[in-house]
């Protein structure tokens, strides 16, 4: 058997890889059985024994709990750091009230997006911000910060755990530990203790569900990740879970739906740049971005249903009725919740509207594939701090 | 020759029948499966067609990614398991019963000496 490059190979072992980087977590992903793959330079667990469909699904129904300790964090600190921040992403930082989260992205010269990430303002005199960043991205990321904004201090968080408590029951389980926390809202953040230690509590996630990211120092990690599973609401999920959940969200993933080559206006991302900041600009690539705002985008990220039973993947090409190449496939994948395959991509705008019939092609045969709205599965985020779940 | 013959890339061949009904039933095994994750589809050869040794079988998809399942012996394809069109994860749950893949007429029998038996494939998997 040989799986295809994407993914972890079947027949190989890594052990040819270079040594792989471990979370606080590794021993118990271990020991819970999970089946660990290589990503972004880490072991993670990629399933556990229950597999990626009960795990997704769980999710959707109850509490999954992921190990994100991958993920790089950061503080941005000193005078003027959101208005200095805002110089390297197109979100409205100066307008964000402190214990609030935004999505944002770093971008390139030319409005292609180096990366994505979370920046929260956090309450206090000093003015910080702390960001959460891509894995593969986080050298580079900190890198570009550390020499484009020089006069703030950047503190890489490099011995906290990052754990995403997420699903419906999320907010109920996790009061139970860190009283207070289902007081926030939807991408609000709090701070609080667990165990005598900073606990940084944030109403996020990458899976279109209610739910948390919790940051806590790596020697806590273990301690907290147990006493969460041990609650009957929550079971342990994997990077295919959050994949596929990520993709029935229609939520990103850096490297495949955006990259250096897509901007965030044909991408759809345009919610996440303020109306002062689309009339100001101010950022990099601000000329690519505000042509696309005030034309329309060559061409637009679209969700996409293949009419066939196998599911079409990254890299498959989309053809109009007259053979043209118009888009391509970003993401692909199955989709537990419906039972089918379903992929994101690019199209030209003209071909870019829910239900425009195109044209792909899986191991010479040819598959038809149908234009969708996203998300595939409603998003159902906390309207405002709810207490109960 | 009983029970069945495994390759390195884990799919297994075991021989069922006499004389001129003898066929060889080819799937992959319980560590391939427990690799692959939750299997969704599975694209399964054309009854007719001839298939060689080490050549490209079937393709399973898993939720992730999609993987080639190569021939352990040469042969033609007699029948496909077509009930895996419905339910796909019969791979997972019985990989060496109800999940078989297909059934092929062997052409030559002395590419089954080169396969490992169950004591051999054991130990291999054993060592990665």
């Amino acid at each position: 058997m040989d799986e295809h490059a994407s993914s972890p190979a079947i027949a190989e072992t890594p052990t040819a890889e270079p040594a792989l980087a471990t979370t606080p977590l590794d021993a118990l992903h271990r020991r819970l059985g999970a089946r660990m793959a290589p990503f972004a330079g880490y072991s993670l667990p990629l399933h556990y024994p229950s597999g990626v469909i009960a795990e997704h699904l769980h999710t959707r129904e109850k509490a999954s709990l992921f190990d994100v300790s991958h993920m790089g964090q950061a503080l941005l600190t000193g005078r003027g750091a959101a208005r200095l921040l805002e110089t390297l992403v197109p979100a409205d930082l100066e307008s964000l009230t402190p214990g609030r989260t935004r999505y944002t992205q770093l971008l390139a010269e030319d409005g292609g997006i180096l990366d994505d990430l979370m920046a929260t303002r956090l309450p206090g005199r000093e003015e910080r911000l702390l960001l959460v960043v891509n894995a593969a991205a986080k050298e580079q990321d900190f890198a570009l910060l550390g020499q484009e904004l020089p006069q703030l201090s950047l503190t890489v968080l490099a011995g906290r755990a990052l754990l995403a408590l997420q699903g419906p029951r999320a907010a109920s389980v996790l009061s139970r530990i860190l009283p207070g926390v289902e007081e926030a809202p939807f991408m609000g953040w709090v701070a609080t203790e667990y165990d005598g230690a900073s606990a940084f509590v944030s109403r996020s996630g990458y899976t279109g569900e209610d739910g948390f990211e919790i940051s806590i120092p790596g020697h806590l990690a273990t301690g907290l990740f147990e006493r969460l599973l041990a609650h009957e609401d929550v079971a342990p999920a994997g990077l295919a879970a959050r994949d596929s959940l990520r993709l029935e969200a229609g939520l990103c993933l850096y490297g495949h739906d955006i990259d250096a080559t897509t901007d965030p206006v044909e991408a759809g991302l345009l919610w996440s740049i303020g109306k002062r900041r689309r009339e100001e600009g101010g950022f990099p690539g601000f000329a690519r971005i505000r042509a696309a705002i005030d034309n329309g985008p060559a061409r637009r990220r679209v969700g996409l249903l293949p009419q066939s039973k196998a599911p079409l993947r990254d890299g498959a090409i989309l053809t109009a009725p007259d053979g043209r190449v118009v888009g391509g496939v970003t993401s692909g994948g199955y989709s537990p919740c419906l039972s089918r395959p379903i992929a994101m991509g690019y199209a030209e705008s003209a071909f870019a509207a829910p239900g425009v019939r195109l044209a792909s092609e899986l191991r010479g045969k040819p598959v038809e594939v149908e234009v969708a709205a996203l998300p595939f599965v409603p998003h159902r985020y906390a309207s405002r701090g709810k207490g109960r779940a | 020759m009983s029970g069945e013959r495994y390759t390195k890339d884990h799919e297994y061949v075991r021989l069922e029948g006499q004389g001129d009904d003898e066929v060889a039933v080819v799937g992959v095994t319980d560590y391939a499966q427990a690799q692959l994750g939750d299997i969704v589809f599975i694209e399964l050869p054309e009854p007719g067609a001839r298939v060689d040794k080490g050549g490209q079988l079937a393709t399973i998809e898993s939720v992730k990614a999609a993987s080639e399942v190569y021939s352990p012996i040469s042969g033609e394809i007699i029948s496909a398991n077509d009930a895996l069109d419905d339910e796909p994860g019969s791979v997972n749950e019985d990989p060496l019963g109800r999940g078989w893949l297909a059934k092929l007429r062997i052409v030559d029998a002395t590419e089954l000496e080169g396969l490992m038996d169950e004591n051999a494939y054991r130990a291999f998997v054993e060592s990665l």
